[in-house]
């Protein structure tokens, strides 16, 4: 007999999603399927707008990084303008970026993750969350709301708004840095970057005491696929994306970003709206892979900063060369984190960064223009088509969190035979199944504020399709 | 010659010039009446029916901009009946194109969305029509946005009145409305 139970909480996950779990006549997990139950449509609403207004529309997919949408829209508009923008617009758009990956890992790391790792996967749902951790953890949530602060007034600096600016346009930037606000988010590095070290110290203190987690969530060999540049480091603004398989190989390049399609191909799934990009020679499904901070720190060589290279040799003493337990994606992204703070260090001290010629004119002379970025949830690719005026034709947008459908659900998967019994859903297994999901800080409606109610939904199903116990976190 | 007559706007007594409007002669005297088809230098249509006031003795609602005073009036521009239907008139517009504020080129500097916070209009209680309606991008300046229109048709007069150059008309009615140029061309193949 089916019935509800309700935890009333948030889940700490970006979007809507619904979790199935089919059990076998034994009551183990069968099978798991992972919906993602909203429908957007901007990829068809978009059609006859001019292709300048698509970085403000699509910026408004995502409330959590508008940038990364931004930035992936304003390069598919170069594309299509045809020019190379100035080495100021260039190096003002990457430090925003690296702003919003310092906020946005952040956010996911001490506001949606810490309460798992921090107070227990199985310590109670009423206190595991933000308000939790600041009872248990005070210092921890200081240090997770000054960070993402950090990143927030960085890009206001930049850009004029935290949310949706409208700074950066096809072609560069429309307003150059003063040096009055590059010296103001100077100013703020020297306390991020401690955060940062003081909580990967903290991190990996920690990390023996998730063992049962380190070593099912999501621990699988796949593909991974991130940017990088030609001399293999860390790329999150502009780079060539690099596949590499399991054992590390580097099996393909897209260097020319309107050739994506060659590589990665994109397949429907029948029960939810989230498509399932693969990798095109291996096939559906065959060609898994993932994106984001542990895909790219599996994929380049180096960060190409001090301190972000002495973490990450650490990281592949600890873990291998290849990572592949999606619980080291916390890991990963606080070393990213890392690099983005040293990185932004770099460019505010160019002198090329305050030049004031920041924009290129021009009006459309290519139909059709891709753009890629790494955000901070990984690959983003922005492919346009338009008339000879610039309206817009078509549009295909592949979100980082397609990227992760197949691997979602495998590692789904793996996380509810582990722990969960047939018999009866005990919270602790619920959670790790949200956990996982967590892990890859999915934006699965990417639009949503860190506010308000976003429901999960677990179903516990017997062999013959009927409903034996639903469990509502949200 | 003593040329002025005496009006009452909200019970206080205002010299007025024969032959003004309304609406003209309550703004001259700070007062605030809504309108966004009006436009200073232009003629006056009664396009956008923001503008309607109650006048004593007469039993419907008169546009302020095209009703000329008239020695004795006694004129009424707010009430929670003015209030309430300009208002719905603000909401209809809403409603009947595709006004999307956050993506919109005239954020935070345009007339209807300024009236709309003015006024107090925080939520539209009719169901939107979402029409497919055309975007003009021939143009190598300019962009005509239907789906941005409210057919105020300010840009319909000062392309005839200042201009002289009789680009722009409205085409078709109602609700199917639609802005048009030369006779409908492309604005590209428009000589001006």
């Amino acid at each position: 007999m089916s019935r509800t139970i309700t935890i009333d909480h948030v889940t700490r996950i970006e979007g809507h999603a619904k979790i199935e779990i089919h059990l076998n006549d034994q009551g183990k997990v069968a099978s798991t399927q992972f919906h993602v139950t909203q429908f957007r449509g901007f990829e068809k609403f978009v059609e006859g707008r001019p292709y300048y207004e698509m970085p403000a529309i699509t910026a408004r997919i995502c409330g959590i990084c508008p940038v990364s949408h931004l930035l992936a829209s304003v390069k598919a508009c170069d594309a299509i303008m045809a020019v190379t923008i100035p080495e100021a617009g260039r190096l003002l758009r990457e430090l925003l970026h690296c702003a919003q990956f310092v906020q946005s890992h952040a956010l996911s790391f001490f506001h949606l993750s810490a309460p798992d790792l921090l107070l227990g996967f199985d310590s109670d749902p009423k206190l595991r969350n933000v308000v939790g951790l600041i009872e248990k953890h005070p210092e921890a949530a200081r240090d997770g709301i000054a960070l993402r602060k950090f990143g927030q007034q960085a890009i206001e600096r930049l850009a004029g708004e935290r949310i949706h600016p409208s700074w950066t346009v096809p072609g560069g930037v429309n307003k150059p840095l003063s040096a009055e606000n590059r010296d103001f988010i100077l100013s703020g590095l020297p306390l991020a970057r401690s955060i940062i070290r003081r909580t990967l110290k903290t991190f990996k203190a920690m990390l023996d005491g998730f063992p049962a987690e380190s070593e099912s969530f999501g621990n699988m060999p796949t593909m991974h696929a991130g940017l990088t540049d030609f001399d293999n480091r860390l790329q999150i603004y502009d780079g060539i994306v690099r596949f590499r398989d399991a054992e590390g190989q580097s099996v393909a390049t897209i260097a020319r970003p309107v050739e994506y399609s060659r590589y990665i191909g994109e397949a429907s799934m029948p029960d939810s709206y989230l498509k399932a990009p693969y990798f095109k020679p291996l096939g559906y499904p065959d060609g898994a892979y993932r994106v984001g901070p542990l895909a790219r720190l599996n994929v380049a060589e180096t960060c190409g900063t001090p301190e972000a290279d002495l973490e990450l040799i650490e990281y592949r003493q600890r873990l291998g060369r290849m990572v592949h337990s999606s619980f080291f994606y916390h890991y990963a992204r606080l070393i990213e984190a890392l690099y983005a703070s040293e990185r932004m260090e770099d460019l505010l001290h160019m002198p090329e960064l305050l030049d004031t010629h920041v924009r290129a004119e021009a009006s459309v002379n290519a139909r059709e223009g891709v753009g890629i970025v790494e955000a901070p949830r990984g690959v983003l690719i922005h492919h346009y088509k338009v008339d000879d005026r610039g309206a817009m034709q078509w549009a295909n947008l592949i979100v980082a969190t397609g990227h992760h459908n197949l691997a979602m659900n495998r590692s789904i998967q793996q996380v509810a035979e582990r722990f969960v019994d047939g018999n009866a859903l005990k919270e602790g297994a619920v959670n790790r199944v949200s956990a996982v999901v967590r892990a890859y800080d999915p934006c699965l409606s990417c639009s949503t504020h860190a506010f308000g109610r976003v429901p999960m939904q677990l179903r516990l199903l017997s062999p013959e399709g009927r409903l034996l116990q639903e469990v509502t976190a949200g | 010659m003593n040329n002025k007559i005496s009006i009452r706007i909200d019970g206080e007594l205002i010299p007025a010039t024969p032959g003004a409007s309304l609406l003209e002669t309550a703004l001259a005297h700070g007062k605030f009446i809504p309108s966004l088809c009006h436009m200073k230098g232009l003629s006056s249509v009664g396009a956008c029916r923001l503008c309607l006031v109650e006048v004593a003795g007469v039993n419907r609602l008169l546009p302020a901009c095209t009703t000329p005073v008239q020695d004795g009036m006694s004129v009424t521009t707010q009430s929670d009946k003015l209030r309430r239907y300009r208002k719905i008139t603000l909401e209809l517009l809403f409603a009947e194109r595709n006004h999307v504020c956050a993506v919109c080129v005239s954020n935070s500097h345009c007339d209807l969305q300024s009236l709309a916070q003015r006024l107090g209009v925080t939520s539209v209680r009719y169901p939107y029509t979402f029409p497919k309606v055309p975007v003009d991008l021939t143009h190598k300046k300019f962009a005509l946005d239907q789906n941005r229109c409210i057919l105020c048709t300010r840009c319909v007069r000062v392309c005839a009145e200042v201009e002289g150059a009789h680009v722009w008309a409205v085409s078709s009615r109602g609700v199917g409305s639609r802005l048009v140029c030369e006779l409908n061309r492309a604005w590209a193949d428009s000589r001006y």
